[in-house]
């Protein structure tokens, strides 16, 4: 009988430890990440000029946006997303061909262990302040032939004047996108591309005019370029 | 009397001031990745377009456009105007008091005037 008052509290120890764990990279996050990024969205209270500021990416809605598997790869072995950095401006250079990016001022990604990538990536999936948005879509994976994707992608709909659909192809400023159907959620590309205001007051991706119809195209168009 | 009326004009002196830092934010943020930090239409983005963006200190070419014209290629995009789909429409992004702090701006580049 003396034993099981020991077993329960041992077995009440068990459960609170994923807790203590959790908080313990929610410290480490906070200590280690929010230097660059946002980790709550009081950015978006603030004026447009916070935008010019931004280091990194908000974390604030991780949970939303990303892929795990991604996230825990990507932060042992991290690359360059955005070509030109986080705010182009602020890292253009002007040169006899016009702008350029610096690429010397442009920051490296420290790379993490496996062991806190993972623990890192589990507790930022838990960041899901905008569910209410995923679960508004009805966006269901499709396919799309690559040449006529490509099309609507450039010559119809503009996005390749920011960003790349392949390496080396496309404006520099925005996101690589052949990478995004692996790094983000599906209902996420979908709900960005309707609407990116509703993620971010302070995007740089406008608002277009595309229909259900017109954003399942393009986000097909990311599955394709992502597959291939 | 002339203490109010000199308080009322920095008043307002400030106002125009705090706008044209506004509409310059809102250039720095969504035109320059296109237009250029100086504004001569070769961001970083330039090089990879099929149409290069507008030189907003051509002074010929800008006062041909009116102001009205600006407002409506900001807020709805190059398609608006029978020009580029690489100018993309920004009036989901951006209120009607942006717009105008933005085409006041794109006037002082090109033309030198508020």
């Amino acid at each position: 009988m003396k034993g099981i008052p020991g077993i329960a509290a041992l077995a009440a120890l068990a459960a609170m430890l994923p807790l203590a764990a959790q908080a313990d990279v929610a410290g480490d996050i906070q200590q280690q990440c929010a230097g660059c990024h946002a980790l709550s969205h009081d950015y978006a209270t603030q004026g447009i000029a916070e935008r010019a500021e931004r280091k990194a990416p908000p974390l604030d809605y991780a949970g939303n946006k990303f892929q795990r598997d991604w996230l825990v790869a990507w932060l042992q072995a991290p690359a360059r997303i955005r070509p030109a950095g986080m705010f182009a401006p602020r890292l253009a250079v002007t040169g006899p061909d016009g702008d350029v990016v610096d690429a010397d001022a442009l920051p490296a990604h420290p790379a993490l262990p496996a062991a806190q990538a993972e623990a890192m990536a589990d507790y930022l999936m838990t960041l899901k302040p905008f569910d209410a948005l995923i679960e508004a879509e009805s966006y269901e994976p499709g396919s799309i032939a690559l040449r006529m994707g490509k099309m609507n992608f450039g010559k119809f709909k503009g996005c390749d004047g920011c960003h790349q659909d392949e390496p080396g192809t496309g404006g520099v400023s925005g996101p690589e996108l052949y990478t995004a159907w692996a790094r983000l959620q599906p209902s996420f590309i979908s709900s960005y591309i309707a609407n990116p205001v509703a993620w971010d007051p302070h995007t740089m991706m406008p608002v277009g005019d595309a229909n259900a119809d017109a954003v399942a195209k393009l986000a097909n168009y990311l599955k394709a370029i992502g597959e291939k | 009397m002339k203490k109010i009326l000199l308080v009322s004009a920095l008043l307002a002196m400030a106002g125009v001031a705090q706008a044209a830092d506004h509409g310059e934010q809102l250039y720095e943020t969504y035109c320059m990745q296109c237009h250029g930090v100086q504004g001569h239409g070769n961001g970083v983005n330039a090089a990879h377009m099929s149409v290069q963006p507008r030189d907003h200190t051509d002074t010929k070419e800008m006062a041909a456009r009116t102001d009205d014209e600006l407002f409506k290629v900001i807020q709805q995009g190059g398609k608006a105007i029978n020009k580029s789909v690489l100018m993309p429409m920004w009036g989901g992004n951006l209120s009607d008091d942006d717009i105008h702090a933005l085409v006041a701006h794109l006037r002082q580049l090109c033309c030198g005037k508020d």
